[in-house]
């Protein structure tokens, strides 16, 4: 168990500058989630760390001992790979064994068929091999030792990837979205299993995903990257609830938060569409900022008395969930959507509808996307524009 | 990887009455069969035809330009089991095909791994090593033979140069079969190279990724663990084809020895061309001919039925 210190690391392929000056500082035993869409970096950051790439400028520190210098194999961390990447030619427990036998096996002790013979290789392999069946045990793939990983579903390959990593006690595992390649329901089930995984080896984890319910669900911390830097690293419920800058609150969260282009008032409040919102932004009169607020945070509403007005467009339901998908204004902005809950009253597409967000503050943006305060709202009747 | 889906013949369930269903696949059947027809019989009249032929005629006494032919049973066959030639043409082959085969698939893997860790010049280098395969070998055989004659040879002058004693490369019985050789090793490498290194270009990067983090402490031990044993499938087939073309050895003996001396350099196809063009002995040679096909299924029949299954690791 180390903590990871990444310190202004920048990576340019030719021309291309994929990571710029990332800083992240990961504790021990922490679960950290790299999340951006693809080609954000986050995959190169990771391999950066793991030192299958060589960074251009910057620092890795494990444990505080950088490791610029040190080869994968010498830097103790373990990787699980999108696909897998297991040996095609070997058994499951020969997969899982490689990472100890490539390490405490001298070269002369590896021979195939003859290796066994040499002194010493017998008590070593049967130690692996022990070491090997706790693993597999341990993720219920006991069974399977014995088959080439062609005779196994993606769930156990993963599964088989996953001990491969764990067999050898690392001191950090790395993660590059390991759970793509599984269908939607066995990837719910193995984000709640590597979640468990993580709690129970303490070990210090870097994942990587594109999928934000991944990061939500599964991290002690998130950082969002994108276009190749580090946007906010924070708890899922931060970066959820009090996202630092408006690409990570339009990234995280689905349905995707609602966003408006507002424009600030002299008297305080904010112009949308025809309406006034009475929030008071940290902001000078006639800026343009972006309104942004979740669609749990709204609520539906009597037009007559509500901040947004619109015609419904689109019903969604989710049984547990009913999402309003609402047209405000003529501007051609895409639908604002509300999360409402079940309550036996049906929304009619067509039907004029009202928005209201006095329940809680939106979020403001402003004009280079970053998060603005959001005054001391006067809170007033909602005056007509 | 097989493609599973494919594995399951397509159903289409259509409304029609179990009569018309009928009907509809009768008809569907002697649709498939007539589109059939003209691959089957180019088939018979091209590949099966010949062997047939072959194996008929190697039970007669059949003589090229021969008005008429008699059955003799088996008699070639004896006769050739007789033979001192025909032991000696087949242990020459053999030898060949056992210092060809390793020779040219080594150094082909090697050229291949070679040029694929190098960062440029690839294109230059396959292409160099692929000029024999791409030039006739009989033009070649011509100039191989200037190059080992033993007065003005271009490989005896360089051997002077250093000091070595030049050699009768083509004359001498102790040699002839081992210079042979070596043209034919100098001339498969190049298409081994290639058929590597598309097998070198289609082993996915990760498995090294994989491979590194696991701790592979050397090259040697990276090669081990992930290039050989994913080269499975290309190494046996590369293998069978280095086996089958060499044993199907002519064009440098007949240029460059024809069989000599003193039946050094006899091979079985050689042998089967003497007896059926220059001695016109065509039952004969189809029965050569028999045994080297029996030669040639021998190996296909080891490649499908053994190696496959532990070359794909499914």
């Amino acid at each position: 168990m180390a903590g990871i210190d990444i310190d202004g690391i920048t990576k340019n392929f030719g021309r291309t500058e994929v990571l710029r000056r990332v800083d992240l500082d990961i504790r021990a035993g922490e679960f950290m989630t790299l999340v951006g869409p693809s080609g954000c970096g986050k995959s190169t950051l990771l391999r950066i760390v793991a030192g299958l790439e060589l960074q251009s400028s910057g620092s890795v520190r494990i444990a505080d001992t950088p490791v610029d210098s040190l080869r994968p194999r010498d830097r103790d961390l373990a990787m699980v790979f999108q696909s897998y990447a297991l040996y095609p030619h070997l058994t499951v427990g020969e997969n899982i064994a490689v990472p100890l036998r490539m390490r405490r096996l001298k070269g002369h002790q590896r021979w195939p068929y003859l290796g066994a013979f040499m002194p010493g290789a017998r008590g070593i392999e049967r130690a692996i091999a022990a070491e090997v069946e706790a693993v597999a045990a341990m993720l219920d793939i006991g069974h399977l030792l014995a088959r080439k990983p062609g005779q196994l579903s993606g769930g156990q390959r993963q599964r088989v990837a996953l001990g491969r990593a764990m067999v050898r006690h690392p001191k950090a595992f790395l993660m590059d979205e390991p759970l793509s390649n599984l269908d939607a329901k066995l990837r719910v089930h193995m984000r709640a299993e590597i979640a468990q995984l993580h709690r129970r080896l303490g070990t210090t984890f870097i994942y990587v995903t594109h999928d934000q319910a991944e990061a939500m669900t599964m991290s002690d911390r998130i950082a969002v990257m994108m276009d190749g830097a580090v946007l906010q690293v924070a708890s899922p419920d931060t970066v959820y609830n009090d996202p630092t800058d408006i690409r990570v609150a339009e990234f995280i969260g689905s349905p995707k938060i609602n966003v408006l282009p507002a424009i600030v008032r002299p008297d305080g409040g904010l112009a949308v569409e025809d309406s006034v919102i009475p929030v008071e932004a940290a902001a000078p009169p006639g800026d343009p900022v972006k309104l942004a607020f979740r669609p749990e945070h709204a609520l539906l509403a009597d037009p007559a008395q509500a901040a947004l007005r619109g015609r419904i467009a689109h019903v969604e339901n989710l049984g547990s969930d009913i999402l309003v998908h609402v047209r405000v204004g003529e501007s051609g902005q895409p639908p604002l959507v509300v999360r409402t809950a079940p309550n036996g009253h049906r929304h009619e597409i067509g039907e004029k509808i009202g928005i209201d967000l006095s329940s809680r503050p939106p979020l403001l943006f402003g004009r280079d996307g970053k998060r603005i305060g959001v005054g001391a709202a006067r809170r007033r009747e909602v005056a007509h524009g | 990887m097989v493609d599973h889906a494919l594995d399951r013949p397509l159903t289409v369930s259509t409304p029609v009455s179990d009569r018309m269903g009928r009907w509809v696949r009768l008809r569907q059947a002697m649709a498939a069969y007539a589109l059939c027809t003209p691959a089957v019989v180019l088939m018979l009249a091209l590949l099966v035809g010949p062997i047939l032929a072959v194996m008929a005629l190697s039970v007669t006494d059949y003589q090229l330009g021969a008005k008429s032919l008699a059955f003799i049973g088996l008699e070639n066959y004896a006769e050739m089991f007789g033979d001192r030639v025909f032991w000696i043409s087949l242990t020459n082959t053999m030898i060949y095909v056992a210092i060809v085969v390793p020779g040219s698939v080594l150094l082909g893997l090697g050229v291949a791994l070679l040029i694929e860790a190098g960062d440029s010049g690839k294109t230059f280098y396959r292409a160099v090593f692929f000029l024999p395969v791409m030039a006739t070998l009989i033009a070649m055989a011509i100039v191989w033979e200037f190059m080992l004659h033993p007065q003005f040879g271009l490989v005896n002058l360089l051997l002077k140069l250093v000091g070595i004693a030049p050699q009768n490369w083509l004359t001498d019985g102790d040699l002839a079969l081992y210079v042979l050789a070596t043209i034919g090793i100098w001339q498969a490498v190049g298409f081994n190279m290639v058929l590597f290194l598309a097998g070198i270009v289609s082993i996915p990067r990760f498995l090294y990724d994989a491979a590194e983090m696991d701790g592979v402490p050397s090259a040697w031990e990276r090669f081990r663990l992930v290039t050989w044993p994913m080269l499975g499938p290309v190494t046996l087939f590369v293998v069978v084809i280095t086996s089958i073309r060499s044993f199907q050895v002519f064009d440098t003996v007949h240029v460059l020895t024809k069989g000599g001396p003193n039946k050094a350099t006899e091979v079985l196809l050689y042998s089967m061309y003497a007896e059926g063009f220059e001695f016109f002995r065509s039952g004969y040679a189809a029965a050569i001919t028999v045994i080297f096909l029996v030669f040639v299924l021998l190996l296909t029949v080891v490649k499908t039925q053994l190696l496959d299954k532990k070359v794909h690791y499914q």
